[in-house]
């Protein structure tokens, strides 16, 4: 009997027994005595509404729902199951390994966790628990293992760069004993080959890829259900057997030498698929509803595809594109023989053999020389920089022009740089045919 | 069968094949349905419509789900063939000319016969004023003066007033109602002489249909409109003719009864008709 506002109204009847949870919702309950009838009868005045507040749920059903306690559980469930695991398996087992060690902790903590959560929860609600900790550790684990693949490979690479040598010179002067070798290398000849290489698939295969695309969701004529296997086949061939394709249909055959040209021609093989699959998948989710508008107003079926169905799919088309090239340009085997790398800047790709930055990195990194080793480590940062650079560049093209102030209100995440580059842009009213 | 409105004008070797430039864009045109059937994948959804669709009037086709309505509707501007294992009989006749005939074209005979959808339908990859002017470029046709257009389809759409300060904007920046007043004046850019309407209101609140309603009144004297409505009032406050479809068990959808609004909602002549649009159906 302790909320004051109850005793205030029924000053004389018995009150219904309450738990301080429900006292909390007071303002929605009107009190009433044990006979049933509502306690505003009694002739007091009638009170001024409390102000609401919210109201204390019976269990914290959502996994999201999670307070200090949650963290304290998890804690300690990591803490207890490090020290169980530990004792088992290095004192009691006596077994070894770092890995199996790990996986155990990991499957022990999870039970711990569902335990201790338990306690405190319904089973369900724990069950939940784990679930979005097991979901959790699974993205986090994804995201450690880039940033320690790109932490390592900055680390091992910028100490030693000399900025003006990486992305002026070349390797023709490269001698083990030189003291200055880092300022007199670089892999400027590299930079340039996969560039053009990368530069000349993209110009090659995505037009097929696109026409391809619009043959199997837009025409659907003949064969496609044929093409369509095909492709899907296509997309898992080797990359190595791509360069052996090459090599031995037109540079065996003397039709073409080792150049920059025969590379990209082996990367068209390996991009042809992977693009085609996307676009394909992104017209698929253009609404059906705009095409049949754009044929109502008498639009040929060039014409539906060319303005109405590629611009509203414009940025899928931009990311299948951008994803096609994040495929080819670390691509090693179908540059071995073709391209075959120079150590010279070349910057004809039509005629002899060209640099390219992953067989920098292949053929330096096992080299015996330490300042090898340290290029191929720059190779591979400048790499990742140029993946990077062209993921943002692409993003950057792909918003749609023009967008009314209307919608940027409804969703001001836009305006933020990283969100503009990360936030993959929905199609409007996806709808599948 | 029953059919109550006249045979539709006689067609001949001597009539002009191709109502391409013959008539002029812009002139309400009569429509003449005879015969039409159709069928989906074999199975017959429609039988034996004789209907007019008489020039600047507005006619209505009412009926329940499933009994041909929409499909009707699609056939009367070849947009029925696109839909495959799609099959039709029987002609459709623009002004006489029956434009499933020998060498007429179905891009042709869509920019005469325009359409409007259930759900709206701007693209939203152009701008509102590049949605106006869709039709006319996918025609390749450039028009002597780009803003009047704008402005005049706009008008008539209804819309002009709330857009003309944006036009640059995406047409996907409007509301429900806009949109479709939007897709309206899309259709009138390229002056159809009939103006399809597929249950253009179904997806809108009441105001937006009172709307659009509205705009259909003030269009009906430029172009003929065919709509196909669920709503009875609207058959009612929209409409100079009405036709009342209906698909009985097992059967393909056929036409009832059709005559004037007036006389399909106060004395129809069908048992069938007066239990429809009375809401004693089903």
């Amino acid at each position: 009997m302790t909320p004051d506002a109850i005793t205030q109204t029924a000053p004389e009847g018995v009150l219904v027994t309450t738990t301080s949870a429900s006292t909390q919702s007071a303002p929605t309950h009107r009190p009433q005595r044990a006979d049933g009838t509502p306690a505003g009868d009694s002739p007091q005045p009638p009170v001024p509404p409390a102000p609401p507040t919210p109201r204390r749920l019976p269990t914290p059903i959502r996994p999201s729902a999670f307070g200090a306690d949650d963290l304290l559980v998890l804690v300690g469930a990591a803490i207890s199951s490090l020290c169980l695991v530990w004792i088992v398996f290095y004192q009691l087992t006596s077994l070894s390994g770092g890995l199996g060690f790990l996986i155990c902790w990991y499957l022990v903590f999870l039970g711990l966790t569902w335990f201790g959560t338990a306690q405190f929860v319904e089973r369900q609600v724990a069950t939940d628990r784990v679930v979005a900790v097991v979901v959790v550790s699974a993205a986090m684990l994804m995201v450690g293992i880039i940033i320690f693949i790109v932490g390592w490979v900055t680390y091992k690479a910028v100490p030693t760069i000399h900025w003006s040598a990486l992305f002026t010179k070349d390797q023709k002067v490269f001698q083990a004993a030189d003291p200055n070798a880092l300022s007199n290398n670089g892999v400027f000849h590299a930079i340039i080959g996969t560039f053009e290489q990368v530069m000349l698939a993209v110009l090659m295969g995505v037009p097929f890829a696109v026409a391809t695309a619009i043959y199997l969701n837009e025409v659907r004529g003949f064969g496609s259900r044929t093409v369509r296997t095909v492709v899907t086949a296509m997309s898992g061939t080797p990359s190595v057997v791509a360069g052996v394709f090459i090599y031995s249909m037109l540079i065996l055959t003397h039709v073409l030498n080792y150049s920059g040209f025969a590379a990209s021609l082996a990367l068209v093989v390996i991009l042809l698929p992977s693009v085609t699959r996307v676009v394909e998948e992104v017209l698929r989710v253009v609404p059906s509803g705009l095409r049949e508008a754009s044929q109502a107003l008498g639009a040929p079926e060039w014409r539906t595809v060319w303005s109405v169905v590629l611009p509203t799919a414009r940025s899928g088309v931009v990311t299948a594109v951008l994803l096609g090239v994040a495929r080819i340009v670390g691509e090693t085997a179908p540059l071995l023989f073709t391209a075959f790398g120079s150590q010279v800047i070349n910057w004809n790709a039509f005629s002899k053999d060209q640099g390219a930055l992953p067989l920098v990195i292949w053929s330096d990194v096992r080299q015996a020389q330490p300042v090898l080793i340290d290029l191929a480590f720059q190779a591979a940062f400048v790499l990742m920089a140029l993946v990077l650079i062209l993921f943002v560049l692409a993003r950057l093209f792909s918003r749609p022009r023009g967008r009314g102030g209307k919608r940027r209100k409804a969703r001001p995440d836009e305006d933020d740089f990283m969100a503009r580059i990360f936030i993959p842009v929905p199609i409007e009213e996806s709808e599948s045919r | 069968m029953t059919t109550t409105l006249p045979p539709a004008a006689p067609t001949g070797p001597g009539h002009p094949a191709q109502f391409t430039g013959t008539h002029v864009l812009g002139e309400p045109g009569q429509i003449d349905a005879e015969g039409v059937c159709a069928w989906f994948s074999g199975r017959l959804v429609l039988e034996t419509v004789n209907l007019v669709m008489e020039q600047s009037k507005v006619t209505a086709l009412i009926g329940p789900s499933g009994c041909g309505k929409s499909t009707f509707l699609r056939i009367l501007n070849r947009m029925h063939e696109v839909v495959p294992g799609a099959q039709l009989a029987g002609e459709v006749r623009l002004d006489g000319v029956d434009i499933y005939g020998p060498g007429q074209r179905a891009m042709e005979t869509r920019r005469h016969i325009g359409m409007v959808f259930q759900k709206p339908n701007p693209f939203p990859a152009m701008t509102i004023a590049e949605n106006v002017l869709a039709g006319l470029k996918f025609s390749r046709i450039s028009p002597a003066n780009r803003d009047d257009l704008i402005e005049e389809s706009l008008t008539k759409g209804g819309l002009w007033n709330e857009v003309k300060d944006r036009l640059g904007e995406l047409g996907g920046a409007l509301s429900g109602g806009q949109q479709q007043r939007l897709c309206i004046a899309r259709s009138l850019a390229v002056k159809p002489r009939v103006l399809l309407m597929d249950e253009p209101c179904s997806a809108l609140d009441p105001t937006s249909t009172l709307r659009i309603e509205q705009t259909i009144k003030e269009i009906a004297n430029e172009v003929t409109v065919v709509i196909v409505t669920h709503n009875m009032q609207q058959a009612q406050r929209v409409s100079d003719y009405c036709a009342f479809f209906l698909a009985e068990e097992n059967q393909p959808g056929r036409v009832i009864e059709a005559g004037r609004t007036e006389m399909i909602f106060g004395e129809p002549t069908d048992q069938r008709t007066f239990d429809y649009v009375n809401g004693q159906f089903g």
